[in-house]
């Protein structure tokens, strides 16, 4: 490993702090589910990922991300910030005018490490396909990563390229859903159920497994087995089982906070449960 | 003073293929898809000669799109191939997010645009297409005339680096431009110098404006007759000095009258040369079942309904004078 658990729960905990504070800030944009994220991320750009912060647009020879929930912009931001893609004073300016920082990424602003605009749903699938298809042609043995949100999944895009990538053996492809059954109008199970996710993935043609996404140890040993499953003629698709607010006592279990920001009390209040470790931007 | 010659007969999506294979061998970065349409986009001779940069995506042109996008990481440039009812509104807001606004260099290739599709009817002939795909900041959209000019813009879109729309057709029609052409994106072609009245026309509707041109000078009348094979971006300076020069204007194209041409030529003038104009265009309307040369006729975009434009609009700006 190139870091610790406890290092990288050290990161998952300024990213967190980053997360409210940015929110807070603009008075805008989706706490709930880039906490309930954050230690995937951190586990990817800090541990699994191969990747350059001297970020180039096609990324061979590199393992590469694509953010498909773009709404989780926050989370994003944070960790590329940390991994040395641009200076984290720039977190301050997330959703202000005349920002990189866009509300979802975007290429148009060039911020480095975004790679596709997301943001409305469903398209980061087909869009991960395509670079992983591009890999496969450059002779590229690279990886792509993807994340989701399970209420994306409602998208009818996303069983498109879920029916595509079994069918045309993307086996460089590990894809992963946020699943913490929650969605801005409620629990998924109440405005559109999911059914048996797992027995869905697996009846396309995927490769499934599942992991505990707020536990730092489960998260990088999970990502580290699917990319041993790499290459094997099928592609992965990981559900995370996580909690969205996680980190923040009054954020955790509801979708209440899937799209709000916390007032100056509340921030105090996050900010209190969340070590300061690296320094706040 | 006349620079076209009639010379063959060949549908415009015969075009597309030979301009993809040309690419194809060209630059080893195309790359092809489809969404179970390969015969009708002609890309069975891409298939032959580079099987393994082609992409059969199924039923599923929002995941052809978003696959198109994705695989410009890694520097490929993808030609997609569809109806172009289902290139454009099917897949709107595909192109709007992961193609325009990320600025990746797709080429969206719409077959059967139009009401010459025929007998399939309104819901494969969209007449909206052009509309939807202009109104998107960068995408630049080309609606070439003939098999040759559909070759040479397949071919000079791979070298463009952008998005691009390029839209074509299903029925065989006259072929009038040079084979050997070298197409400038965004440049006009001058197909006939006149005097009394300004025909822009794009598409299908070129070849009508020839015909109409030819019964109009049998009446005196001197048509200027202009090709704009590129919508976006429009060539402005080409649009003006020919206006400065007849004071009246005739659009036809095959397309709503709403969004199309029609619209970007009066925009243009609007600001900076009020001009009376007349539309041949579909009368925001849905097509029909029928042959091509029925719904031509039908919804006014043949070579008559020009010449009727033209002594209306030459009428009105005499009034003027």
């Amino acid at each position: 490993m190139k870091s610790t658990i406890q290092d990288l729960e050290k990161t998952a905990s300024q990213i967190r702090r980053d997360i409210v504070r940015m929110v807070h800030a603009c008075q805008s944009g989706h706490p709930g589910g880039s906490l309930g994220c954050t230690d995937f991320f951190t586990a990817l750009y800090f541990e699994v990922m191969n990747h350059d912060p001297k970020f180039n647009m096609d990324g061979i020879g590199e393992d590469l991300f694509f953010l498909s929930n773009g709404h989780i912009s926050p989370v994003f931001y944070s960790t590329l910030a940390h991994a040395g893609y641009f200076d984290k004073a720039e977190l301050a300016t997330f959703r202000k005018l005349n920002t990189r920082l866009q509300g979802h990424p975007t290429t148009h602003e060039h911020l480095p490490g975004i790679r596709i605009a997301s943001g409305s749903l469903g398209q980061g699938l087909s869009v991960a396909i395509g670079a992983a298809l591009a890999k496969k042609l450059n002779g590229d043995k690279s990886l792509v990563f993807t994340l989701h949100g399970d209420g994306e999944l409602q998208e009818g895009q996303i069983w498109e390229a879920a029916m595509f990538a079994p069918h045309n053996k993307v086996d460089n492809l590990i894809s992963t859903v946020d699943f913490n059954r929650q969605q801005i109008d409620g629990p998924t199970e109440k405005v559109l159920s999911l059914g048996d996710l797992h027995a869905k993935w697996v009846a396309f043609g995927w490769d499934v497994l599942e992991m505990k996404g707020n536990d730092m140890a489960d998260v990088v040993k999970t990502l580290e087995l699917a990319k041993s499953r790499t290459g094997q003629g099928k592609p992965i698709m990981i559900l995370m089982h996580t909690e969205m607010g996680y980190g923040v006592d009054f954020m955790v279990g509801t979708h209440k906070w899937h799209g709000a920001a916390p007032n100056d009390e509340q921030l105090k209040s996050a900010l209190s449960q969340l070590e300061e470790t690296l320094g706040d931007y | 003073m006349k620079k076209y010659t009639y010379t063959d007969k060949k549908d415009t999506r015969s075009g597309f293929g030979a301009g993809l294979l040309e690419a194809g061998k060209k630059n080893d970065q195309v790359v092809a898809l489809c969404a179970d349409l390969i015969g009708s986009l002609k890309m069975n001779d891409f298939i032959k000669e580079f099987p393994e940069r082609f992409v059969q995506v199924g039923i599923a042109e929002a995941n052809m799109i978003g696959i198109a996008a994705g695989m410009t990481i890694g520097g490929k440039i993808p030609f997609t191939g569809t109806f172009a009812n289902f290139s454009t509104g099917r897949v709107y807001d595909q192109i709007r997010q992961s193609v325009a606004y990320s600025n990746k260099n797709v080429k969206i290739c719409a077959s059967h645009a139009g009401l010459t599709l025929g007998e399939d009817g309104a819901t494969h002939q969209i007449l909206e297409d052009i509309g939807l795909m202009k109104m998107l900041p960068g995408m630049t959209v080309i609606n070439p005339c003939d098999y040759n000019q559909t070759k040479a813009a397949t071919m000079a879109i791979a070298e463009y680096e952008g998005p691009v729309y390029l839209r074509f057709g299903r029925p065989v029609v006259p072929i009038f431009t040079d084979a050997d052409q070298k197409f400038e994106i965004g440049k006009a072609w001058m197909v006939n110098e006149g005097a009394d009245v300004s025909i822009f026309a794009t598409g299908h509707l070129v070849w009508e404006a020839i015909l109409a041109g030819e019964k109009l000078a049998e009446e005196g009348i001197d048509a200027e007759i202009i090709n704009i094979h590129t919508i976006k971006p429009l060539d402005a300076e080409a649009v003006l000095k020919s206006v400065a020069k007849t004071g009246c204007v005739v659009t036809a194209e095959e397309h709503n009258r709403l969004g199309g041409l029609g619209d970007s030529i009066a925009q243009l003038l609007a600001v900076n040369n009020p001009t009376p104009q007349e539309y041949v265009a579909v009368n925001d309307s849905f097509g029909e079942s029928g042959t091509p040369e029925q719904l031509m006729t039908k919804y006014g975009l043949d070579a008559d309904h020009i010449v009727a434009a033209v002594k209306k609009v030459i009428e009105r700006k005499n009034k003027n004078a």
